[in-house]
């Protein structure tokens, strides 16, 4: 029934959809397998992309040719900036969606992505020959071969969902889990383990009283996450806005009513949670001290009254949560669409992969997603897409796409889940990054673009946009270099912002120096400046205004850079022999043997790993 | 995390740690002989040939530190392989300290424990069959840096780098917050508040850096300065504790008229004893003034005082002379001499002197090496006991004394961010240097878990 495909990808949540575009836009013929046609691309969690970190990988995404950055743009009700206050690296754009227009968007991007092909089956077991995948077997019975397969089983594999004593198999709220894949992979070996994760209750908006909350609107100006023209479809007018509220000590008392019913306390969830991603039992339990949480308000989408409330994540019993909710204010006759739930789900150990996130273990078979152990769309998405290329790459017989830590925050992301493996949900935080000066959202396309367009995924229009870019951006900081401010012109800006006033001519690159003069503010006292810098776009301008404002600490991280990519640079030879080594520290060794890191710098940024245990690993690199 | 770089200059002392005349400070890699050049008087020794021996002086800002050897090595034709110069030198602390220190200020990072046979390696100077035999010796000499470390860390000095590293996160933690959290109900740090608890490290930092003389003090020797009045017998004591006549002794009051500086090992520990020419408040001998003059000093840097008097002499003459030099500002020893004029009576002394306001006191015959033993035990158990005042953190290595200085260096320019109110992602590009240096000596580099791990336990965050 089905002809050999190139590659198989298993799943079509954020990571799915992500790898199939890219293998598909790259030229392989791809299957994507889903248990369900309706749930293409779902928000399983809240109705938002981006925010601070996650908004630079959307970037990133978009940068090397991916969908997410196009798909959030085209679903947006509400755009923000967050950390605008903050130094540019801060920067990061958050997007609250329409949930159902963001599904629908992806389905039709993908649809209009020659090469993808789509099928509704539960994939329950992988062909695999000599330690390689050459496709998959499916509930109704469907061999199907390929080349490679990438899985992105989300929170299906053996998923057990928690709502107070209940506990039933599901992948989501009234959809089924999926088996037979870890089973079999256990049996060859790989290391299984569990993880646990949860959402809030959806209400009914008709029964809220905004008037009693504070209201948080959009931004003035859209940017968007997209670096294609005209990806938003929105003006700043026509945003809706999100609302906040707070529990307090009525809400905790009642919520503790239920603790024990608690699947969490009571002993009954085995996985891990992330940390930064509390229900609110947890909150209430592990910070007794505070009298109130913060609760947003978020609506769903365009056509619809429901409503996600952000920050009551929970699995305790339904009339525990509707009591609790309706001590809130605004909340009083709150109407509940679907309770809150934890869910249980497997997921591989991120050790047991390359950097490639292809499994040591068996050749051609890709993860990508919360099999890896993070959370997040964006996390997974962006895993999605370096599977995607990577499985491409690999049928291919060329070499893998690795990004290292200076160039990204999916390098980042990567090497940290490789090196470090992780014990809870991973989400990217920019503290995680080293070189976060130079990961910036607004970067993304400079830093990323053109190595992708090379290997053939970003594409002709984007890679010209880059050289536009590069070229206005060269051309506006020539100019602010050569021209020459009168004091008598800035002076009264300068007094007018508490700045000292210049006694004498000075370049105007050289005054942006000072932390507060912006461009936008003094272009308007230098009208032949400003006259000739008007025809450029004010995102080159803005970009040219960082790269020249920063450039002290660009430079300082850049040569870090430098100094870390000779580590970064000695490629340890695979199926390196540790146990000849026998003066390595006896945990080095074992972390060695188990992350077989791919060069020495990864090597030494693997936890328990001694400076001494590099140097001996050094000597033997010798030749 | 910052490893061996191949693009960098090491330098380390070549010679074991203060035994012998000479010590050869050596240099490998690509600088090593401009950086050399910079502080050596004698012929500029760019352009140099290679295998070529320099005479000349080691200079720091006109001061001559050392007359030295400086031996010149061409790559390939070195140990290494790379550049190498070994600076032949006097085998003083002071000098080696110096000389190393100059070669860092100029470019120059100390080598890692087995650094010189492991670039020998990677330039082909070995074959593979030695190999196994460097990564024994890093790992054995890992392990010897890591006890030496280990022994050095026992007393407060980890604890305080162990609560500055808690601060220092406590302190990028609440620098993350407001960068990753921004959108959280959770109060920020005001700037006021990061201020002071930024002062408060650079402060302890500062404190542990000054420290590092005194650490020094235990690593090159304890001073023991041997005071008394003309003619006491401090001669004659120093002699006896090292087995050797070196002073000029005599009957004739204020023959040593220079400090005598020697060293004796008591169980593995180095005690430096000065014996200073007597004290007399009024002298005619010019020579011998200028004698005095030192002795005073010599206690201005001692660390422990054996202050030597007469038995034969009334306790108020020995009042008088404890009191004339103030000897109850120091770790005091009181060694009464010449019991053999008294039958060495011992209770009878210990009955005379025993209103004497210095609670050590040993009765001996310096002439007869009676008591000898117990004036050794007696410093020993002063230094092993802590009853020497090295209650202050003590740094006795070099590599931790360098981190500190590059930790303070740090924590200034998160001060200068501060106060020019920079954003918190660019004060954090310091703070990791910061937390880097601290982290070369605590062993603790890694610090993002560390830094996560403390804003989640610190404050509610999550939606």
């Amino acid at each position: 029934m089905f002809a050999e495909y190139d590659v198989i990808v298993v799943g079509a949540g954020h990571a799915g959809c992500e790898a199939a575009a890219a293998a598909a836009n790259m030229g392989s013929k791809v299957l994507l397998i889903t248990m369900n046609m309706q749930t293409i691309a779902q928000m399983s969690c809240n109705p938002a992309m981006g925010g601070i970190a996650k908004g630079q990988i959307v970037r990133e995404i978009d940068a090397l040719g991916g969908y997410s950055g196009i798909v959030t743009d085209k679903s947006m009700i509400q755009f923000r900036m967050l950390n605008k206050s903050k130094g540019p690296a801060m920067w990061s754009p958050r997007a609250q969606n329409d949930r159902m227009l963001f599904a629908a968007t992806w389905r039709q991007m993908l649809e209009q992505t020659p090469n993808v092909d789509f099928y509704q089956d539960m994939v329950r077991e992988l062909i695999l020959k000599n330690g390689k995948a050459c496709g998959v077997v499916t509930q109704l019975g469907h061999t199907i071969a390929a080349k490679a397969v990438v899985v992105t089983s989300g929170t299906f594999l053996n998923g057990v969902i928690h709502i107070g004593e209940k506990q039933f198999g599901g992948g989501r709220v009234a959809e089924k889990a999926a088996t037979g894949i870890t089973e079999q992979l256990v049996a060859q070996g790989m290391e299984a383990s569990r993880l646990k994760t949860g959402t809030p209750p959806r209400v009914d908006g008709r029964s809220l009283d905004y008037s009693k909350m504070e209201e948080q609107q959009g931004d003035t100006e859209i940017t968007g996450f997209s670096y294609l023209p005209n990806t938003v479809p929105i003006t700043a007018a026509q945003q809706r806005s999100c609302y906040i509220t707070y529990t307090n000590t009525t809400v905790h008392d009642i919520l503790k009513t239920g603790f024990d019913r608690s699947p969490m306390f009571q002993g009954r969830i085995e996985g891990v949670g992330p940390r930064y991603c509390p229900s609110i039992e947890d909150k209430i339990n592990r910070f007794a001290e505070r009298d109130r949480h913060q609760l947003f308000v978020e609506p769903e989408g365009w056509n619809t009254v429901e409503i996600y409330v952000n920050g009551f994540s929970t699995s305790l019993p339904e009339e525990v949560q509707i009591q609790a909710l309706q001590q809130v204010p605004g909340f009083e006759n709150c109407k509940i669409f679907r309770p809150g739930y934890a869910i249980e789900y497997d997921f591989f150990p991120p050790t047991q992969l390359t950097h490639a996130l292809e499994t040591k273990a068996i050749q051609n078979l890709f993860f990508a997603g919360q099999i890896n152990g993070t959370t997040g769309y964006e996390e997974a998405a962006c895993q999605g897409i370096m599977a995607g290329m990577n499985a491409h790459l690999k049928i291919n017989g060329q070499a893998p796409f690795i990004l290292k830590r200076s160039e990204a925050y999916i390098g980042v992301l990567i090497d940290d889940l490789i090196s470090k493996g992780t014990e809870e949900p991973y989400r990217m935080f920019t503290s995680r990054a080293e070189y976060r000066t130079l990961l910036r959202q607004d970067n993304a396309d400079l830093r990323l673009t053109e190595i992708s367009y090379r290997l053939g995924l970003a594409s002709q229009e984007r890679m010209e946009g880059v050289r536009k870019k590069q070229a206005a951006v060269a051309a506006i900081t020539e100019q602010l270099q050569q021209y020459a401010i009168e004091p008598d012109a800035i002076n009264e800006y300068l007094n007018s912002i508490q700045s000292a006033p210049l006694s004498e001519k000075q370049k105007a690159a050289k005054l942006l120096l000072r932390p507060s003069v912006t461009l936008t503010d003094m272009l308007p006292h230098l009208t032949d400046l400003q006259q000739g810098l008007q025809h450029h776009l004010p995102e080159y301008l803005e970009q040219a205004e960082i790269q020249i404002k920063y450039e002290r600490y660009i430079a300082k991280e850049q040569e870090l850079v430098e100094k870390m990519n000779v580590m970064e640079d000695l490629l340890i030879p695979e199926n390196f022999d540790y146990d000849r080594l026998q003066a390595l520290s006896s945990e080095a060794r074992q972390k060695f043997k188990k992350v077989q890191p791919r060069t020495i710098g990864q090597a030494g940024r693997i936890s328990g790993v001694n400076p001494s245990d590099i140097q001996i690993l050094m000597v033997y690199m010798g030749r | 995390m910052q490893l061996i770089s191949p693009s960098t200059t090491i330098v380390a002392l070549a010679t074991g740690n203060g035994q012998g005349a000479i010590a050869v400070i050596r240099l490998s890699g690509k600088d090593a002989i401009s950086i050399v050049s910079t502080f050596f008087k004698g012929k500029n020794l760019i352009g140099e040939a290679g295998y070529t021996l320099h005479f000349g002086e080691i200079v720091n800002n006109d001061e001559v530190i050392d007359e030295v050897l400086v031996a010149l090595f061409k790559a390939p034709k070195s140990y290494t392989g790379e550049d190498v110069v070994e600076i032949s030198c006097h085998a003083s602390a002071y000098i080696i300290e110096k000389i190393i220190q100059l070669c860092i200020e100029h470019g120059a990072q100390l080598a890692m424990p087995g650094e010189f046979t492991q670039r020998a390696f990677l330039n082909g100077k070995m074959d593979l069959t030695q190999a196994e035999a460097v990564a024994d010796l890093i790992a054995s000499n890992a392990a010897a840096a890591h006890r030496a470390a280990m022994h050095n860390l026992k007393g407060g000095f980890k604890h305080v780098l162990d609560e500055m590293r808690e601060q220092l996160i406590h302190f990028t933690a609440l620098i993350q917050l407001e960068l990753d959290f921004s959108d959280e109900d959770v109060t920020f740090a005001d700037r006021s508040q990061l201020v002071a608890l930024l002062n408060q490290l650079y402060n302890q930092t500062n404190n542990l850096i000054q420290s590092f003389a005194l650490g020094n003090a235990i690593k090159n020797g304890v001073n023991v300065a041997i005071v008394g009045k003309p003619n006491a017998g401090k001669s004659t004591l120093l002699n006896a504790l090292l087995n050797e006549e070196r002073a000029i002794v005599s009957a004739i009051p204020g023959t040593t008229r220079d400090t005598v500086e020697e060293s004796i090992n008591i169980n593995g520990i180095i005690f430096k004893l000065i014996d200073t020419a007597g004290i007399r408040n009024h002298t005619v001998d010019e020579i011998e003034a200028i004698g005095i003059a030192r002795s005073k000093k010599a206690l201005e840097k001692t660390d422990v005082v054996i202050f030597l008097f007469d038995v034969n002499d009334s306790l108020d003459t020995v009042m008088q002379q404890i009191n004339e030099w103030n000897l109850l500002q120091y770790k005091c020893i009181a060694v009464g001499n010449k019991c053999d004029l008294l039958d060495n009576n011992l209770a009878y002394m210990q009955h005379h002197f025993a209103d004497l306001p210095i609670q050590q006191k040993i009765f001996i015959s310096a002439l007869q090496k009676n008591g000898i033993d117990a004036i050794k035990n007696l410093l020993y158990n002063m230094v092993v006991g802590g009853q020497l005042n090295f209650e202050q953190a003590i740094i006795t290595n070099i590599r931790h004394y360098h981190a500190l200085i590059e930790l303070k260096n740090a924590l200034v320019e998160v001060q200068n961010g501060l106060q020019q109110n920079l954003p918190g992602d660019l004060l954090t590009i310091d703070i990791n240097h910061c937390l880097y240096f601290l982290g070369t000596i605590t062993g603790k580099i890694e610090t993002d878990r560390d830094i996560l791990g403390a804003i989640f336990s610190k404050f509610c965050i999550g939606k």
